[in-house]
């Protein structure tokens, strides 16, 4: 059996087909002009995987009340939302670096929330200027 | 006219195309205090602040990055560098003798008299009022890019059940991200028979969400009085006219415009700036120099851009120019110009002129855009009856920014025909009229 699939990984979108043998198992993939167009189409029919980005809760700035995060490495696709409802029961705290980990073992062990931006901690929540 | 104050580099916004024009001046020898980066917002980073999902920095850095993490390393740079910035600072004019008159909270009114000026202003988005979309004025209808910056910034949800009008990248980003945190969106509706966004944001925001786009179709009318209601939606012809009887209404309490981007060039107006009427941006020549003498454009205030990977680019060229200006007082002794024009379903080209410089450049490079989707097509630089550059494309899409680049040889071949014009156009196949 053949499939059309589109490739996330870069901002080309190459067309893939991907043929699957009766266990639906990927046998080939054409349509691809990278490696890892190659690997996405391999693991999109078995363990589909995304990238989440979102926000968590931010205290101790006087700038922001947000941080922006991702995950480490992609998450399985299905877990998405799961994902979602224990991002709303976090919270950082600055002053944060890029790469911070915000929660450890996210979703999947060894895959983390990391912070996204770099955010001072505010003069008001800084205890040694007041 | 009158000034308060001098620096040799005055760079409005502080976005991508700011922070790397400043960059790559500085790198060009333009003193860190005698740069200075005036920035409206209450931070560095422009849009990129709010765009907090993945897919910037392929081309520039070899990996996917966030909007923020892409705009804090160019942060990073300005502040180790020591360049110079005021934030919550809003530019009012620039004259044609490029003195930039400037509101600051610590500095003031100011009249900077300055070296060089690069317009890094970035771009706004159309709203409805642009669309004419008839019905009530009610709340709940916002611009995708302000529902972004509720979302990710602010903390807000503007809505609970949505409906995005304009399959942009920008509207198909906020149908994922409104989806995630939890609203239901209904549908996204786009004018054209194809998407103006990336296929792999089709596949990601909309497929994995099992959100649907309908391709020609658009809104026609909107209910509700305090707040939106519902709207109704219309398939459009040939000639993306509403056809009648094929209205629906769909309930929904908010409705997100995403229907393209605008140029900010308000303050290149002010100077004098000649502006390309399909661009929207200044008119410049390969120095992205515009039509007033040491003034330089760059990034979406040039013309919009797909990848701010690009900006990053032709900021650096910005950036390159201007100190290269500042320094030398102005460009070789130029003996004349070549217009570059375009045919054959190509819109646009930036730059939309050469100076001819006594020194033949190293490089040239052009970006353009497209009319309409074609497949198996040559893009193709042509002057004085001669192929100089031939590209072949799988497909082009409008909504996909091309480029052409014109190497060492192919630039001494270019000044040596001795031409006044150049034409950038699309050689279509037979292939592709089946």
């Amino acid at each position: 059996m053949k499939k059309n699939l589109t490739c996330i990984v870069c901002p080309i979108g190459c067309r893939l087909e991907v043929t699957l043998d009766d266990n639906g198992k990927v046998v080939d993939v054409a349509g691809n002009t990278c490696k890892r167009g190659h690997d996405y189409a391999m693991t999109e029919f078995t363990d589909p995987r995304r990238t989440l980005t979102t926000t968590v809760r931010l205290t101790g700035s006087d700038s922001d009340s947000f941080l922006p995060v991702r995950t480490s490495a992609p998450i399985p696709k299905p877990k998405l939302f799961e994902a979602m409802k224990k991002v709303n029961t976090l919270e950082a705290n600055a002053p944060v670096k890029v790469g911070d980990v915000i929660c450890a073992d996210f979703i999947e062990d060894g895959i983390n929330l990391i912070a996204c931006k770099n955010i001072d901690q505010g003069d008001s929540h800084d205890n040694s200027k007041r | 006219m009158e000034f308060d104050t001098q620096k040799q580099l005055v760079i409005v916004g502080g976005g991508p195309a700011g922070l790397a024009a400043a960059m790559e001046a500085f790198r060009n020898g333009i003193a860190p205090d005698d740069i200075l980066i005036i920035e409206r917002d209450r931070e560095l980073g422009g849009i990129l602040n709010q765009c907090i999902h993945a897919g910037f920095g392929l081309h520039m850095f070899g990996e996917e990055l966030t909007g923020p993490e892409y705009s804090g390393r160019f942060i990073e740079e300005v502040k180790n560098a020591g360049v110079g910035y005021v934030t919550n600072s809003m530019v009012l004019s620039i004259s044609d003798e490029r003195i930039v008159t400037f509101v600051s909270p610590e500095m003031g009114f100011v009249r900077m008299k300055a070296g060089a000026v690069v317009i890094c202003t970035g771009c706004r988005e159309r709203t409805r009022g642009a669309l004419n979309i008839p019905g009530t004025r009610p709340a709940g209808i916002y611009s995708a890019g302000t529902a972004q910056r509720y979302v990710n910034i602010e903390g807000f949800m503007p809505g609970k059940r949505v409906v995005i009008l304009g399959s942009g990248d920008i509207g198909l980003i906020m149908a994922r991200r409104m989806t995630l945190e939890g609203a239901k969106v209904l549908r996204v509706c786009e004018l054209m028979p194809y998407s103006g966004g990336l296929a792999r944001n089709i596949a990601q925001c909309l497929d994995d969400f099992d959100i649907p786009l309908y391709l020609s179709h658009t809104v026609t009318e909107i209910r509700g009085k305090e707040r939106v209601e519902g709207v109704v939606i219309s398939k459009v012809d040939e000639n993306r006219r509403p056809i009648p009887g094929t209205e629906e209404y769909v309930e929904c309490d908010t409705l997100l415009l995403s229907v393209g981007l605008i140029p900010e060039n308000e303050l290149a107006k002010l100077a004098g700036i000649e502006l390309d009427r399909i661009t929207g941006g200044a008119v410049v020549n390969q120095y992205n120099e515009t039509t007033v003498k040491g003034i330089f454009a760059c990034g979406n205030a040039l013309h919009v851009h797909d990848l701010v990977d690009f900006v990053t680019r032709e900021a650096y060229t910005a950036g390159r120019s201007a100190a290269k200006f500042i320094k030398d007082g102005g460009f070789e002794v130029a003996t004349g110009e070549i217009i570059c024009k375009t045919s054959g379903g190509v819109r646009y080209t930036v730059p939309q002129k050469l100076i001819k410089s006594v020194t033949v450049p190293e490089e040239l490079k052009f970006y353009m855009r497209v009319d309409n989707i074609y497949k198996n097509v040559k893009l193709e630089l042509h002057a004085g009856g001669e192929t100089l550059k031939s590209v072949k494309k799988r497909s082009v899409a409008p909504g996909e920014m091309e480029s052409l680049t014109l190497g060492a040889a192919e630039c001494a071949k270019l000044y040596s025909l001795g031409v006044n014009e150049l034409e950038i156009t699309l050689l279509h196949s037979e292939e592709e009229a089946k």
